[in-house]
């Protein structure tokens, strides 16, 4: 798994042609955060204001939903997809219940236009694992109990599951400190917080904590 | 919210172009982090965006990447606040620009959201941001905040409006002597970013001093003199993730032990990014030292004219400001 950090060598390996004293750095070829809203010269310049069709890739799988250029990607997910894991709480990306990964990295579904992800890969909580075959990172949550009444696990699951991509094999390095930024943007009202910290550790290879060093 | 249409021109003179025709209804939309939230409130109901991340060729490069020549650093207006905060080779002659990237809103937020949508985002202030409430801001004869719950107000440079500034890139880029390049059908432009902003006693209802159809395409970091080292300081009332109730970002260079050409900037303390050349006149060629920057925070702070329930700001950002020194001075370590 390429880390989507922005370094410099990532940001030259996609220049090409540029030149050395203006060497236009564009960023890192796995990172698509800011990438062309469009990639095809021959999309329609006008989409909407009515229905129009969107496609992606949805937990691995083509995905193709007709919306008005309005819906979210939260919206279009859970009422045109039934995709339901990603929760609809704040609206305004205040809360990250609705965090799902858009090309590796987290972002607030509630935050985004469903045509923002035209062509791109989205994962929800769906396609990290589900039902009987769990992802180790869901499996270390039961175990560690990081969830309470579980509205905040399936947006924790996804930033945290973005943490662990990113670190790659890196993962005993992993601190504490770290994982409470990855997940500050995922508010948990039962007060989860130390557990999902101990979880992430664990699954990353991480020296386990004392309970101590986990508790803020 | 509203239907709109989603606009995807590839080219930046046919995107401003598209805009500058019917301000009233069309805007640009990047990250659309600020836009999606106005829209929801029913704040604002365009019905065309003109979505900046069509553009393409070299134009839409230089909008999505980070480029130096010379020393200086040009940094593309849609590049997010993630890719800002990672970006290491910045170091630590401008510290202050990666913290105060890496400050901002959450990990999520920060994939989307763009530098210059970060500069150009309206103020959260609570009255503005109520649908129902028509405030100066918004058209109407008062701002609500001067006799209401202004604890997050302004404590320096307010009025007639008394909102703070909500950019936190802005401090550290004002801190850095920013320059602004801006597009539109007439040609390009530069401009000091201090001059990008403008107090309330020019236009109530705007924050910016850009024309319609005018197009944010890169902020440039000037060359960083020898010894030069920045420092980026703020408070939350949540430690995790929150808007900040004070900033404070100091650029300097040390040379035989003396601060020299430097830059000291506060955030949400006004309408605008607020530099303090009061604190700077204290502090230029100074040696640095504990009491120098008391001295400095008081300068920085002589002015302030807390309302009613902000007066806690003084101190707090005095206190900021003396962290951000010891930090930028390394007198903290």
């Amino acid at each position: 798994m390429t880390s989507p950090t922005l370094t410099r060598r990532g940001l030259l390996r996609g220049a090409g042609t540029a030149s050395v004293l203006a060497s236009c750095a564009k960023p890192n070829a796995d990172d698509a955060s800011n990438a062309p809203a469009v990639s095809d010269a021959t999309a329609p310049a006008e989409i909407g204001p009515g229905a129009v069709s969107v496609a992606f890739n949805l937990n691995g799988k083509p995905a193709t939903v007709q919306v008005e250029p309005r819906v979210t990607l939260l919206d279009a997910l859970r009422i045109d997809l039934g995709v339901t894991g990603p929760k609809l709480v704040c609206d305004r990306g205040a809360c990250g219940a609705c965090t799902v990964l858009v090309d590796g990295r987290p972002r607030n579904a509630c935050m985004m236009l469903a045509h923002d992800v035209a062509g791109a890969n989205v994962t929800t909580i769906e396609g990290l694992g589900a039902g009987d075959s769990p992802s180790a990172l869901q499996a270390a949550f039961v175990r560690h109990d990081a969830l309470q009444c579980g509205f905040c696990t399936s947006g924790m699951l996804t930033s945290c599951a973005a943490l662990l991509q990113r670190i790659g094999p890196n993962g005993a390095k992993l601190t504490a400190q770290t994982v409470r930024e990855a997940i500050s943007g995922n508010l948990c009202r039962c007060g989860t917080y130390p557990h999902v910290v101990a979880a992430v550790l664990e699954v990353a290879g991480a020296t386990p904590l004392s309970k101590a060093a986990v508790t803020p | 919210m509203n239907r709109f249409t989603l606009v995807r021109l590839p080219t930046l003179q046919a995107a401003s172009e598209r805009v500058a025709k019917a301000p009233k209804t069309r805007r640009f939309r990047a990250g659309g982090i600020d836009l999606l939230d106005l829209l929801k409130e029913g704040l604002d109901a365009p019905d065309e965006l003109v979505e900046l991340r069509a553009i393409g060729g070299s134009a839409g490069e230089a909008m999505r990447g980070i480029t130096t020549k010379d020393g200086a650093w040009s940094i593309g207006a849609l590049v997010t606040l993630a890719q800002l905060a990672e970006f290491e080779d910045l170091g630590t002659a401008f510290a202050a620009v990666r913290d105060a990237a890496g400050s901002a809103a959450t990990p999520g937020i920060r994939n989307a959201a763009t530098l210059a949508g970060n500069l150009l985002q309206r103020p959260r202030c609570w009255y503005y941001r109520h649908v129902d409430l028509e405030c100066l801001k918004k058209g109407g004869s008062q701002c609500f905040a001067l006799t209401g719950d202004n604890r997050y107000h302004a404590i320096l440079g307010g009025g007639p409006s008394f909102i703070v500034h909500p950019s936190t890139l802005a401090v550290a880029l004002l801190a850095h002597d920013a320059t602004v390049a801006i597009t539109n059908a007439k040609g390009e432009r530069t401009l000091p970013i201090a001059e990008l902003f403008a107090l309330p006693t020019v236009d109530p209802e705007r924050e910016h001093t850009l024309a319609s159809g005018d197009v944010i395409t890169a902020l440039t970091l000037p060359k960083a003199g020898a010894g030069q080292r920045s420092a980026y300081a703020t408070a939350k009332e949540k430690a995790s993730h929150d808007w900040p109730l004070g900033e404070a970002a100091v650029r300097c260079r040390i040379v035989d032990g003396k601060m020299l050409d430097v830059r000291v900037a506060l955030g949400h303390v006004a309408p605008i990014p607020w530099r303090s050349q009061e604190a700077e006149g204290v502090l230029e060629g100074a040696t640095p030292s504990a009491e120098l920057f008391v001295k400095a925070a008081g300068a920085a702070l002589a002015k302030a004219k807390p309302l009613d329930h902000n007066g806690y700001k003084i101190p707090l950002v005095a206190g900021l400001l003396r962290d951000a020194l010891h930090r930028v001075t390394g007198l903290a370590e």
